[in-house]
């Protein structure tokens, strides 16, 4: 590929596209990139297709695309993460396949494989583990804390389109040019210009910068949300788990995206205006980058995982049919964790040089948050004993994350004495760690939240038996994936080798194929559960709202619930309110009166800046300069004018409200309360009965 | 009881095998810390073992407890267990749930400090002195081990005396890379432009593999070598070898050297009938090459391309 960039269309030119490579040069791994480029275009052709034959490109726009509603900004989150883990996944069973074929060098390039694990990293982390989490915390935070939506809700939007429109430049690549071949950490001085010229490391830095300013927009509205939202009586000390867990999530993103922003756009000046921070020449210092890096990639393994540990929180109250054990601790354990994690980053690279006593002191450190994280696992064991645990899909999978959880610590705490770390730092002993704890501890966490909380976005529950097989198979599949490879990393084998020539690698490389192919049957098994359950919705309806028979604020409205979320703003009296009020038998009272509701009109500024963002980052990565110039005065101007909106809310008048509500609770008041006995049967309309009496 | 009466020893030696039996097993594969051929990676295996050990306290009851308190507590009608739907704290079990974690972790922060200092890499107090100077230098995708006071260095094979200290300084002439002979200690990066240090010692005559275990490129995975651990004899020889059958390390056959080439295409290209198949020979010209390297990188001007060993410009395999 040419890198003389004076042309209209900069750079790009007919070799960027990986046809031209499969003509010239036929062989499996041409085959196998275009595979991947032919998905992306089938893909946008088959939805763009039924959204015009069906004749939804109206309600799509109207419902959907402009909508600053929280409850439909959370759900596209849900919907984008969801796209992005499928080909996150189909990338890990291409390189776990790619490993089985070993010894020897497998089907594909060494350049392709290395593009293979820096773009499955940064799509897990950064367009999966990110929106999901924001997906379900956007769905809820204003529900749980009786608020009618976030602080911002058109920042909101914003940020959506921003992590949509970086996500989709990962799409992009697959069809036009490369991605970066330095992995998700992209550490320079092999990301720089002078040894990676090409547009792999653009379209990471430019992913990475705007996702990052909508990640940071995220953390800022939430905290905001949380700080200043909260209905009457909502005090800290009574916030629901999940809610505290999104406080120190949003602190956590605050301060640690901006060091990677700072990283990316540093690496940038590198590669486009020939600064020198990371160069090998001039004083540059990739150790720079390093500290830099982590100092946002460590915080960003707690701001991913915390908010499942709340869920967890939830989950393991409701389905234990007891209040949650050690509330107390869990904060003081969740806020200790949050600090902590901003003191131990230098464990990324205990192996640059540093003294023995910088890795001891930074050791000592890692092995700190060991004690909250054993602290919480324990509070949860107790939350269970004495209960009466209900196997619900949500709750086997936590059942599943305490298990795999606690063998993801230990390999963790190994790896914070430097010691060890020098012997197992970059092999795949690291690798089967932090797949350890994302996947039994992040997604199974955001699966179970899915399992939990769907439901109340949809007003249907999700099919048990499927879900029950996804637990099943996500487990397995976890295990035989990844459990193996902390052999393999013993042995010595590095991380991101496509080849191997060790014999006694090759069983585990074949255990580790066949459990990938089961994680993609589990990724099928919740696709199968999504459609079985819209099929048979009518048989699964919870219009009252509270199927499980929980404890917090957002099962006390229907399901759906309405734009306005409550009718009328909670007092707070409880910790868990809701589940005092059904005690005291007026979980569903008749209001004296009713008020008029101001929510947000309907914008499209994130959507034009999505789309802006969009080629704004594509002419940046293809140096098409007056593109990028254009696209910069198109979303300074997109702002401008949305700024002279006068007219930013409507009001939904009280009468109207009045109807709504009414009508609910006359269902309310007609629907049959089921015990859990029933919990999974058609007759579960969302009213719970009390259930079992306490039993000393 | 009869493990209460057990030496110190012979008890960690039973906890250990019990506990750690298939690790040790399944990774028993001689290119491994697993299997140390030096007292730096055996105390590397201990204390590996030793933190498993003590972190499996915590882990061991969560694994037993789950189960038990799923089934025990399981929803049923008529179920004769207790039922506490309102209990959520008990100061005992408070003091349990914090405070065996802190006691496990101080005392896994005491043998960590400990081992930190003694196994720093940096630290020379392992192998018989005078110790063997070697510089290393990363290229991509070969190391050069360079003998400052022998006069010779290699490619392919790292040779050394057994019992002897090695001391290595380390730099690359290109991108990022991370240096490591696992059955002898564990790795330290090699940066451009700045020298790290790493000191190992065989404690038998072995041969083991050494690595790069930092993605650099096309050939990072062929960028192995082997270390060949001898007598001092066997090592006076081999050193003799190589000076005899080595081509001298110039300006020239540095810059082949260091293009962009894998193990094999560097031998097509530099070796010679006298040397082994998978290593490269040479006699040392300049014994400040490896200070000349390091120094490239801190002049007044950029660098232009074709001075940058490891970027197309400089030069690869198919433009040879």
């Amino acid at each position: 590929m040419t890198t003389n960039g004076s042309g209209f269309f900069g750079r790009l030119n007919w070799d960027a596209f990986p046809i031209t490579g499969l003509i010239q040069n036929p062989n499996t791994n041409e085959i196998v990139a275009n595979t991947a480029a032919a998905i992306v275009i089938v893909g946008v052709i088959v939805v763009v297709g039924s959204l015009t034959w069906f004749r939804l490109w109206g309600p799509l726009w109207r419902d959907w695309l402009t909508s600053a509603d929280h409850k439909k900004i959370g759900i596209m989150y849900i919907v984008f993460a969801i796209v992005m883990l499928a080909r996150g996944v189909l990338e890990g069973v291409v390189m776990r396949a790619q490993q089985a074929a070993g010894p020897g060098d497998g089907f594909l390039e060494a350049e392709h494989f290395a593009e293979l694990f820096s773009t499955h990293g940064t799509i897990m982390i950064f367009f999966v583990a990110v929106p999901f989490v924001f997906g379900l915390a956007n769905f809820l935070i204003p529900l749980m804390i009786g608020a009618r939506d976030v602080a911002f809700p058109v920042m909101n939007q914003i940020s959506l389109g921003l992590t949509v429109s970086a996500g989709m430049m990962l799409m992009v690549s697959l069809v036009v040019g490369e991605f970066s071949t330095g992995g998700w950490t992209a550490y320079p001085p092999y990301t720089g210009a002078a040894f990676n010229p090409g547009v792999g490391p653009d379209y990471w830095i430019w992913a990475i910068v705007v996702s990052g300013v909508g990640t940071t927009l995220t953390g800022i509205n939430f905290a905001v949300t949380i700080y200043k939202l909260r209905a009457p009586g909502m005090k800290f000390m009574r916030l629901p788990m999940y809610c505290w867990t999104i406080i120190c999530s949003s602190i956590l993103i605050v301060f640690a995206m901006p060091p990677l922003g700072v990283a990316a756009l540093m690496l940038a000046a590198d590669r486009y205006l020939d600064f020198h921070f990371f160069t090998n020449d001039l004083g540059g210092n990739m150790m720079n980058y390093a500290n830099m890096f982590w100092l946002f990639g460590h915080p960003e393994v707690y701001l991913l995982v915390l908010p499942a540990y709340g869920i967890y929180s939830e989950v393991f109250a409701t389905f234990s049919a007891k209040r949650l054990y050690g509330y107390n601790s869990l904060v003081i354990a969740t806020m200790s964790i949050a600090v902590l994690s901003f003191t131990v980053w230098l464990h990324h690279f205990f192996t640059m040089g540093q003294s023995a006593l910088i890795n001891a002191v930074f050791g000592i450190a890692t092995m700190l948050i060991a004690i909250p994280t054993g602290v919480k696992v324990y509070d949860w064991m107790a939350t269970l004993f004495r209960g009466r645990i209900r196997f619900s899909v949500p709750m086997l999978y936590g059942l599943s994350f305490l298990m795999l959880f606690v063998i993801g610590g230990l390999s963790g705490v190994i790896l914070a004495n430097p010691t060890v770390d020098y012997q197992v730092h970059n092999t795949l002993f690291l690798v089967a760690h932090f797949h350890n704890v994302l996947l039994p501890g992040v997604l199974f966490g955001l699966l179970a939240g899915y399992n939990y909380w769907f439901p109340k976005a949809f007003g249907f529950r999700l099919n048990e038996f499927w879900g029950r097989v996804s637990v099943a198979l996500w487990t397995v599949g976890f295990m035989l994936t990844f459990l193996p490879l902390y052999f393999v990393g013993l042995m010595g084998m590095p991380r991101r080798s496509f080849s191997w020539e060790d014999p006694s690698f090759h069983p585990y490389m074949i255990v580790a194929v066949v459990g990938a192919l089961i994680i993609l049957a589990a990724l099928l098994s919740v696709i199968v559960q999504l459609w079985v359950s819209i099929r048979d919705r009518e048989k699964a309806r919870v219009p009252v709202g509270d199927p499980w028979d929980a404890h917090t604020l957002e099962w006390s409205i229907p399901a759906p619930p309405p734009s306005y979320n409550f009718a009328i703003v909670p007092h707070v009296t409880d910790r868990d309110d809701f589940a005092a009020a059904k005690e005291r038998g007026n979980a569903y009272p008749s209001p004296d009166a009713y008020e008029d509701i101001s929510l947000s009109l309907n914008t499209g500024i994130g959507f034009s800046l999505c789309v802006l963002s969009g080629v704004w980052m594509f002419a940046l990565v293809w140096w098409i300069w007056w593109l990028a110039a254009l696209m910069t005065i198109f979303m300074l101007a997109a702002f401008i004018a949305w700024t002279f909106k006068a007219e930013t809310e409507r009001v939904i008048p009280a009468d109207d409200v009045r109807k709504q509500h009414e009508a609910w609770l006359d269902l309310v008041h007609n629907s049959t309360p089921v015990d859990r006995d029933h919990e999974t049967a058609p007759e579960n309309r969302g009213l719970a009965r009390p259930d079992l009496e306490a039993v000393t | 009881m009869a493990l209460f009466r057990m030496s110190p020893k012979a008890m960690q030696v039973v906890i250990v095998a019990t506990a750690l039996s298939a690790t040790a097993q399944a990774a028993g594969a001689s290119d491994s810390f697993m299997d140390p051929q030096g007292p730096i990676a055996a105390v590397q295996k201990v204390h590996l073992l030793r933190a498993t050990v003590l972190i499996l306290l915590a882990v061991v009851p969560v694994l037993v407890l789950v189960p038990l308190i799923a089934f025990r507590y399981r929803r049923r009608k008529e179920s004769g267990a207790i039922y506490r739907p309102k209990w959520d704290f008990s100061g005992p079990l408070e003091f349990v749930m914090w405070g065996v974690p802190v006691l496990i972790v101080v005392l896994l922060s005491f043998y960590l400090w400990k081992a930190t200092h003694r196994l720093d890499p940096y630290s020379d107090r392992f192998g018989e002195m005078p110790a063997l100077n070697v510089q290393v230098v990363g290229l991509d995708w070969k190391w050069l081990f360079i003998y400052p006071d022998l006069g010779i260095a290699s490619v392919g094979e790292l040779g050394i005396p057994v019992k002897q200290q090695v001391a290595m300084t380390l730099t690359t002439d290109t991108v990022m890379q991370s240096f490591m002979i696992p059955a002898l200690a564990g790795q330290i990066y090699a940066m451009p432009g700045m020298t790290t240090e790493l000191h190992v010692v065989s404690d038998v005559a072995a041969t083991m593999q050494g690595e790069n275990t930092q993605y650099n490129g096309r050939g990072f995975t062929k960028q192995k070598f082997q270390t060949v651990a001898m007598s001092a004899e066997e090592f006076n020889e081999w050193v003799d070898e190589v000076r005899s059958n080595g081509v001298a390390l110039n300006d020239e056959t540095y810059r082949i050297l260091a293009m962009r080439t894998d193990r094999d295409e560097v031998q097509a290209a530099l070796g010679t009938a006298q040397m082994p198949d998978n290593a490269l020979y040479f006699t040392l010209e300049d014994s400040n090459l490896f200070h000349s390297i390091v120094h490239r990188y801190h002049g007044n001007n950029a660098l232009t391309a074709d001075q940058q060993p490891g970027t197309v410009e400089f030069g690869q395999e198919a433009q040879q």
